[in-house]
């Protein structure tokens, strides 16, 4: 994350969510990145549902069992209660208390050893006769007890048949108010108080906090276990994918170092697995494209050192001809006709000649690598205008009028040498390509020169036949000419604008072209104000203004011509 | 430059294995009006200097026998003659171990016969006899016409052995001490480029020059760097200054 500027400090809430964002990112680039990762989380998911699902099972199973023996116990219980109560009852006769009495004692009774034997009575009654249960009054309980803890449907099976009647429940204590409820089993019979006669419904609720209790425990322990058991897993499975990932790691990191140009480095191999195959095999493709590497390079080696040393072989012997050349020209005064008219043919093609394998060296030293800039600071305003004032001489020949138009300095670091020889590339080629003025209505050849904050940039405009469409890709390349047929009247090598574009490249500019079929073309040079920085933008579009369209045409796709990244 | 005949005939020796362009190298100056002699070996180069004792040396740096780079620095150790070197690659580190092995000039084939004439001349023309002038900076004392530079320690009274190109460059920057001169402006005085020239000219020779005239040539006193100019002469040391106006 950035660290914040003192005048736009985050509030504390911000950055907890810029923190969570970021820890959300370098999440998903682990998942995008690690397959070691998803394997471990896929893993661990799966391992848990099964975990889960197995010990949703054991947990029914043991529920079950414990609930069902304990609804068994209670029942058993139960009856034997009312057994109990019931012989007690026959033995104590009709007439021997009123029914209150005879009622309070069956409660207490029932209460006192509710007590001793855990269970809770709920007493109901006297029944109304069947199918008149609604008029039922009295419920004596044992101290605490919600009655309503005795469910409904219990309490309809109760009253209406004979026997004894259970269900699932949960006791409910409304006070003391601390006491929790709890389920438990409720169980229901009747008896017949003998003193009146009436039918009393019994509930017993037999709590099941034992069980909650041992059911509570067996799931802390099956969890406490699948957690270990899924703990367990996910650090084997980083140990085992970890056997198979480290290697796969190791083979990126060797095939990014040759990818880098270090292509003496090869993988480790250990063992016959199948690792070690990867390993075996990756090494061989590596021999195979180092050696073809090694070929390419050599064999573009020695064919630039070719090229460097005809250029140099022919030297000397150039310069002796030349010299020569020279005298012949200085002498032909005292020629006859024939022979002076040579000498000069002679003297312009050995001019030609020099300046073709000038720029063959100039281009073998790109080819080597072995072009480097000497930056000053330098006004290209300057430039422009010695460029200009130095081609006047060929463009009056050739009845071109030559135009520089600039606001202020545009002053960058650049190496002027090279600057200056694109600027002459780009106007000679200009007026090259211009049409002779027939009458001086010809256009001019406008060279403007711009500058932004981070560049300078010259375009050179001429109204020459223009670049068919696709044509605009090839006029860097060597040698290539719009039209074989056409001259070179400037005595262009054909090797200029390639020369030139390297020069801008160099600069880590751009050399650009825009041209159209009968409305000429535009060069653009750009290159930074200080040598190396990028660049984004050129102080003047690419395609003149005097186009129609021509500022919508600016656009990068159309900047035909090629661009260092 | 201006027109200044050499005394006499000057001469030139031509030491380059190519025989056609040595014999055209011998036309041309002889034409303009040098006397000339060819050596096509470096092993022969040094007896024929001594023999022929010429006012310039024109040297190609490969050369059988001995290369030219050697032969320049023999010739050096005996001589502060002008030496050229022809050269075929004007890109490579050839250039700047030719300058620094003690050439004054380089010119890269193929050359225009006018161009080396003129390179020549502005080596030779040094011979003229300057009026008698003597000037200070720090503790050296130049004297003009004698062609002489000395730097008194006490009663001690060293002459330092300065080529003719050195000499005219420490004059170049001595006589203005108050003027900082860009490579460009040293290359056109000293050397006698109209037109942009190589600035390693300029860099190596300063750096050859104090060598010779530096105590401490990492921290030079004499010949002060103006960073991102170029190169301006130290402070003088005795005020005095025998007052000849220098004439160009």
């Amino acid at each position: 994350m950035a660290a914040p500027t003192p005048d736009s400090r985050p509030s504390a809430r911000e950055r907890g969510s810029r923190l969570l964002t970021s820890g959300l990112a370098a999440g998903l680039t682990s998942w995008r990145r690690s397959i070691r990762t998803r394997v471990v989380v896929a893993i661990v998911l799966l391992s848990a549902v099964v975990a889960g699902s197995v010990g949703w099972l054991v947990m029914r199973q043991i529920t079950d069992g414990l609930v069902n023996s304990r609804a068994q116990a209670s029942i058993t219980e139960a009856i034997s209660e009312t057994n109990t109560i019931r012989k007690q009852l026959g033995s104590a006769g009709s007439n021997d208390f009123d029914p209150e009495t005879q009622l309070r004692q069956l409660v207490e009774t029932l209460v006192s050893r509710g007590e001793v034997r855990g269970f809770d009575v709920v007493v109901v009654g006297p029944l109304a006769a069947v199918g008149a249960t609604a008029t039922e009054e009295g419920v004596r309980t044992t101290l605490g007890v919600d009655p309503a803890s005795v469910p409904a449907e219990l309490k309809r099976a109760v009253a209406t048949e004979e026997g004894t009647s259970w269900a699932f429940t949960r006791i409910t204590y409304p006070e003391p108010a601390d006491r929790r409820s709890e389920p438990g089993v409720a169980v229901g019979s009747r008896v017949v108080l003998p003193s009146d006669g009436g039918t009393y419904a019994i509930f017993y609720l037999f709590p099941m906090d034992e069980e909650q209790r041992t059911v509570n425990l067996v799931v802390r322990s099956l969890l406490t276990s699948g957690a270990l058991l899924l703990l367990l897993i996910a650090g084997v499975v980083v140990l085992v994918t970890r056997q198979v990932i480290d290697p796969i790691r190791l083979a990126r990191r060797v095939a990014e170092r040759i990818a880098s140009g270090r292509l003496e480095e090869r993988m480790h191999v250990r063992g016959e697995d199948d690792i070690a195959r990867l390993a075996v095999s990756f090494n061989q493709m590596a021999d195979a494209l180092q050696q073809q590497i090694r070929q390419l390079v050599e064999l573009s080696r020695v064919q630039r050192q070719f090229v460097s040393d005809v250029s140099h072989e022919l030297r000397t012997p150039l310069t002796t001809v030349r010299m020569a050349s020279d005298v012949l020209h200085d002498a032909r005064d005292s020629f006859d006709p024939v022979t002076a008219r040579s000498a000069e043919l002679l003297q312009n093609e050995l001019d030609r000649f020099e300046n073709l394998l000038s720029d063959l060296l100039e281009i073998s030293r790109f080819d080597a690598g072995a072009a480097a800039l000497e930056l000053h600071e330098v006004n290209l305003v300057d430039v422009a205008h010695r460029v200009v004032r130095d081609a006047q001489p060929l463009a009056a020949q050739r009845g071109v009028r030559l135009v520089v138009t600039s606001g202020t300095p545009c002053i960058a670091q650049v190496d002027e040498r090279r600057i200056e020889r694109v600027l002459r590339n780009l106007v000679s080629n200009a007026i090259d390509h211009t049409e002779p003025g027939v009458d001086s209505g010809a256009e001019p050849v406008v060279v403007r020169v711009g500058a932004n904050a981070e560049a300078v940039a010259v375009t050179v405009r001429d109204h020459g036949v223009g670049l068919e469409p696709g044509q605009s890709a090839m006029v860097f390349n060597r040698f290539w000419r719009a039209d074989p047929a056409r001259a070179r009247a400037s005595g262009g090598t054909g090797l200029g604008l390639a020369i030139a574009l390297e020069d801008a490249q160099l600069h880590g500019g751009w050399l650009q072209v825009w041209g159209a079929p009968g409305a000429g073309a535009q060069f653009r040079l750009t290159v930074p104000r200080r040598a190396g920085d990028p660049l984004t933008h050129s102080p003047l579009p690419l395609v003149p203004d005097d186009v129609p369209g021509g500022r919508l045409a600016d656009a990068p796709a159309l900047a035909h011509g090629r661009e260092l990244p | 430059m201006s027109q200044v005949e050499p005394v006499g005939r000057a001469r030139v020796l031509v030491v380059d294995d190519d025989a056609a362009l040595s014999e055209m190298l011998a036309l041309v100056l002889h034409n303009e009006g040098f006397h000339t002699r060819v050596v096509a070996r470096g092993d022969e180069a040094m007896a024929a200097f001594r023999d022929y004792r010429p006012d310039l040396v024109l040297l190609d740096l490969m050369l059988p026998g001995i290369d030219g780079i050697d032969v320049c620095r023999r010739l050096r150790a005996e001589s502060g003659v002008p030496i050229v070197m022809l050269t075929a690659k004007s890109d490579t580190v050839d250039v700047v171990v030719g300058l620094e092995s003690g050439a004054d000039d380089y010119i890269a084939k193929p050359f225009k016969p006018k161009e080396l004439v003129a390179r020549i001349r502005a080596r030779i023309r040094r011979v003229d006899n300057p009026a008698p002038e003597a000037i200070h900076v720090g503790d050296l004392e130049i004297d003009v016409a004698g062609h002489t530079v000395t730097r008194r320690t006490g009663d001690e009274v060293e002459t330092l052995s300065l080529t003719p190109l050195e000499f005219e460059l420490l004059v170049c920057l001595a006589r203005k001490p108050w003027q900082v001169f860009t490579r460009e402006m040293l290359l056109e005085q000293v050397w006698g480029y109209r037109h942009a020239a190589d600035t390693r000219l300029v860099n190596v020779h300063v750096q050859r020059l104090r060598a010779k005239v530096e105590h401490d040539p990492e921290n030079p006193q004499i010949v002060l760097t103006v960073r991102g100019v170029g190169y301006k002469a130290g402070a003088t040391q005795a005020a005095e200054r025998a007052d000849g106006r220098p004439d160009a």
